[in-house]
C-alpha cells in the first residue's frame, strides 16, 4: 500500500473541493459539538447536585414521622408525629458513634422588626444544629444548652431574614417579634443559597426547640430528629440501631417513623444526575450517526461525480486498493476534522452556556476523547461502502463516463 | 532486436447486452523501438479498441499480446496497472486532466502511483522537466480551465511522459485542436520520437498522419493497409510556413 502517497492524494482531493469538504464535515462538527456540550452540562449538573446534597449536612441521619409498614390507611409524612425530644435524648445517650442530635420543629410564622414583616419558617433546634448541618454563623454566636433548658427567647436568623427585616443594619442585638413574641437575635447564619429541591435555605429563623414548643407553637412532638454520625462508615449501623431503639420505645405499636440516611439520598441524587448525563449523551450520539450518514451520502455522490477522476487514476496506474484507501482516507479526514472542530465547538458552547445561564459545566476528558475516536470510527464505517464502490470501477468505462 | 510490441491474432468481442460486437477481428502487428505509427480508419472501425488493448486498459478476448517479450494479455488488474504506470504513457482523446488541479500536480499524478516511492522533491523536478519538454514549464501552476486546448493536451502529454515510458499511446491527440495547434502537438511528438520513444497514435486527419513514419488503416476490425510514409512532414518547417503565410496575410491586409 502506498500510504504516504495516498494520503497526499486524499488531502489534495479534499483541498480541491474545500466547500464540499466543509459542508460534509458539518454534520460531524455539530454532532461532536452537541455530545461534548450536553455531557459537559450534565456533568456540571451532577457536580451541583453533589454540592447541594453535601450542604444538607455531614453524615446526617434523619428520622421522619410516618408509617413505613402497611396497616390500613396511612397518612402522609408527618401526619401524626410521635417523635419527641426524649427520643432524641435517648438516641444520644444509648447509641455509640452519635456525636450530635437535634429534635427539629418547623412552623410557619410571621416575623416582624422595625415595622417590616416577613413570613418564614421557624425551626426549633438544639445547639448541635450548626454542627449537623455544617452551617457556620457569619455574625454573633449560636444559642447554648442553657438557652434550651430555659426556653430562652433567643433566635439565630438566616441571611434572607437579615436582608428582609433588618435591611442596612446589624441584626445582632436587635429584637425580632415571632408571632408577636419578642426574641433577641444573637447570630446570623452564613448564606447557603438554594438547595437541591429549590427552597431558599436562608429563609429561616432558628430558635431553641424548647422555645419553639412552649412559646411559639405549643406542641409536644417534633417534626424530625436530626442525628449526626461520627463517620460515614457508621451511618448504616446507626440507622439500624436508631430504628431498633425507637421501635423498642414504642413497644407493641406499629412503627410510625422512617429513618433515612444522607448517603442514600446522595446516591439517589447523583444516580439521577448521572442518568441524565447519559441520556443527554445518547441523544447527542444520534446526531453523530446522522453526521456519519451525511458523510456517506456525500461520498457516494462524489464517487459518481468523480467517476472520470477515478478512471484517470486507474488508467494511470492506480491499483484498486489505492482508490479504496483514498476514499476511505478522505472520509476519515473529513470526520476527524469534523470531530476536532466539533470539540472546539462543544467546549465553546458549554462555556457560553455557563456564562449566559450561570449553569456550571464541566468538560469531561473521556467525552472529548470518546467523541473524537467515535468520529474516526464513523468515518471508516460510513466511508467504506463508497470507497469499495469507487475501487470496483472499470478504468475504460469510468473514463467514458459523462 | 525483437519488437517491443507483438500482437498475434488479437480479437475483441464486446458481449454486454443482447448483440455481440466483434470490434477487432484478428489483428497481428509488430512494432519496433523508435517507430512512429498513425492508425487511421472510419468511425467504429475498432481503432480505440485496438489502442485500449495496446494500452493494457482492456483485455483481448482472443490472441496474444507480448510487450517487451512478456505476455500481458492474461495479467491481473493490478499487474496491468503497473505496466500502464511504468512502461506505457497514454494520452486520452478528451485530455482527461484532473479539474481544479494545477498542471504540475496533474503531471505528478503517475509518480504518486509508482510501485517505488518517489520523494516529493524528485516528483517536482521530474514533473517540471516533463513540462519543459512540452514547453509549458512557465505555466506549471495554472489550472486546466486557465489553459487553452493545445496547452491542456501538452499537459496530458507531459503526464504521459513523466514516468519515462517506452511507448507513448495517443487516441486522437489532435481531435479537439485547430490545425496550427495540431501541428504544434505533432512537433512535440516528433521531438520525443527523435529521442527514441516509440509512438502509436490514432487520427482521422490524413495530413496529421503524414507527420508519422508508418500508417495503418483499419476497417471493420482488421488492418487493411500498412505502409511507410514517403514524403514525411516535419512540424518545425510546417510551422515556419504557417507563420510566414500569416505574416504575408497581415502585410497584404495592411496595405491599401
Ligand atoms: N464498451 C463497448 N461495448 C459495446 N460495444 C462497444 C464498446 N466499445 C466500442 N464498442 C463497439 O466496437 C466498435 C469499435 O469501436 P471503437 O471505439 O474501437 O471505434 P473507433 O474506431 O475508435 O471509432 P471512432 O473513430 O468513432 O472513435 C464500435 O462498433 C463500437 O460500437
Ligand atoms: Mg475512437
Amino acid at each position: 500500500m502506498r500510504l504516504v502517497a495516498t494520503t497526499v492524494i486524499a488531502l489534495r482531493a479534499l483541498r480541491r473541493n474545500k466547500m464540499r469538504s466543509v459542508l460534509t464535515a458539518l454534520g460531524m462538527i455539530i454532532g461532536v459539538g452537541a455530545v461534548i456540550a450536553l455531557v459537559s452540562i450534565g456533568n456540571g449538573a451532577k457536580l451541583q447536585v453533589e454540592a447541594s446534597v453535601a450542604s444538607l449536612g455531614q453524615n446526617v441521619i434523619s428520622v421522619y414521622p410516618g408509617s413505613v409498614s402497611t396497616s390500613g390507611a396511612r397518612g402522609g409524612w408527618g401526619s401524626a408525629s410521635t417523635l419527641t425530644p426524649d427520643d432524641a435524648l435517648a438516641i444520644q445517650r444509648e447509641i455509640a458513634g452519635v456525636v450530635a442530635v437535634s429534635p427539629e420543629t418547623r412552623d410557619r410564622a410571621q416575623v416582624l422588626a422595625n415595622g417590616l414583616n416577613w413570613n418564614t419558617t421557624v425551626f426549633g433546634e438544639s445547639p448541635d444544629f450548626t454542627s449537623i448541618r455544617a452551617w457556620d454563623l457569619s455574625e454573633g454566636a449560636m444559642f447554648t444548652e442553657a438557652d434550651v433548658r430555659s426556653a430562652a427567647k433567643i433566635a439565630v436568623i438566616g441571611q434572607t431574614i437579615a436582608d428582609q427585616v433588618f435591611p442596612g443594619s446589624a441584626p445582632v442585638g436587635q429584637t425580632l417579634r415571632i408571632r408577636n413574641i419578642p426574641f433577641k437575635v444573637v447570630g446570623v447564619l452564613r448564606s447557603k443559597g438554594f438547595n437541591y429541591f429549590g427552597t431558599d435555605q436562608d429563609d429561616a429563623v432558628i430558635v431553641p426547640y424548647t422555645s419553639a414548643m412552649r412559646r411559639i407553637a405549643r406542641r409536644t412532638t417534633v417534626n424530625t430528629l436530626l442525628i449526626q454520625a461520627l463517620a460515614p462508615e457508621q451511618m448504616f449501623r446507626i440507622q439500624q440501631e436508631t430504628t431498633d431503639l425507637l421501635q423498642q420505645r414504642r413497644a407493641g405499636r406499629d412503627p410510625d417513623f422512617t429513618v433515612r440516611n444522607q448517603l442514600e439520598l446522595a446516591q439517589v441524587a447523583t444516580a439521577n444526575a448521572r442518568n441524565m448525563t447519559a441520556l443527554l449523551g445518547a441523544i447527542a450520539s444520534v446526531s453523530l450517526i446522522v453526521g456519519g450518514i451525511g458523510i456517506m451520502n456525500i461520498m457516494l455522490v462524489s464517487v459518481t461525480e468523480r467517476t472520470r477522476e477515478i478512471g484517470i487514476r486507474l488508467a494511470i496506474g492506480a491499483h484498486d486498493h489505492d482508490i479504496r484507501l483514498q476514499f476511505l482516507l478522505e472520509a476519515m479526514v473529513l470526520s476527524l476534522m469534523g470531530g476536532a472542530l466539533g470539540i472546539l465547538l462543544g467546549v465553546g458552547a458549554s462555556q457560553l452556556v455557563a456564562q449566559l445561564n450561570g449553569w456550571p459545566t464541566l468538560v469531561s476528558m473521556p467525552a472529548v476523547i470518546g467523541a473524537f475516536l467515535f468520529s474516526g470510527a464513523v468515518g471508516i464505517l460510513f466511508g467504506f461502502y463508497p470507497a469499495h464502490k469507487a475501487a470496483q470501477l472499470d478504468p475504460i468505462e469510468a473514463l467514458r463516463f459523462e | 532486436m525483437p519488437p517491443v510490441v507483438q500482437l498475434q491474432d488479437i480479437h475483441r468481442i464486446y458481449a454486454n447486452g443482447e448483440v455481440q460486437v466483434h470490434a477487432v477481428r484478428g489483428i497481428s502487428l509488430d512494432i519496433h523501438k523508435g517507430e512512429f505509427i498513425a492508425i487511421m480508419g472510419a468511425s467504429g472501425s475498432g481503432k480505440s479498441t485496438l489502442m485500449n488493448t495496446l494500452g493494457c486498459l482492456d483485455r483481448p478476448t482472443g490472441g496474444r499480446y507480448l510487450l517487451d517479450g512478456v505476455d500481458v494479455s492474461n495479467l491481473g488488474r493490478n499487474e496491468r496497472a503497473n505496466i500502464r504506470n511504468q512502461k506505457l504513457g497514454f494520452v486520452f482523446q478528451g485530455f482527461n486532466l484532473l479539474a481544479r488541479t494545477s498542471a504540475l500536480e496533474n503531471v505528478e499524478l503517475p509518480m504518486l502511483y509508482a510501485p517505488r516511492r518517489i520523494s516529493s522533491q524528485e516528483m517536482r523536478e521530474r514533473a517540471m522537466h516533463a513540462l519543459e519538454i512540452v514547453g509549458l514549464a512557465r505555466r506549471h501552476d495554472h489550472l486546466p480551465n486557465q489553459l487553452s486546448g493545445g496547452q491542456q493536451q501538452r499537459v496530458a502529454i507531459a503526464r504521459a511522459l513523466v514516468n519515462r515510458p517506452q511507448i507513448l499511446l495517443a487516441d486522437e491527440p489532435t481531435g479537439n485542436l485547430d490545425s496550427k495547434t495540431s501541428v504544434e502537438v505533432m512537433g512535440v511528438f516528433q521531438k520525443l520520437n527523435d529521442e527514441g520513444i516509440t509512438i502509436v497514435m490514432v487520427t482521422h486527419e490524413l495530413d496529421i498522419a503524414h507527420y508519422c513514419k508508418r500508417n495503418l488503416i483499419v476497417r471493420d476490425g482488421v488492418i487493411v493497409r500498412d505502409e511507410l510514409v514517403k514524403d514525411r512532414l516535419i512540424a518545425g518547417e510546417e510551422l515556419l510556413k504557417l507563420h510566414q503565410a500569416e505574416a504575408a496575410a497581415k502585410l497584404t491586409a495592411a496595405s491599401p
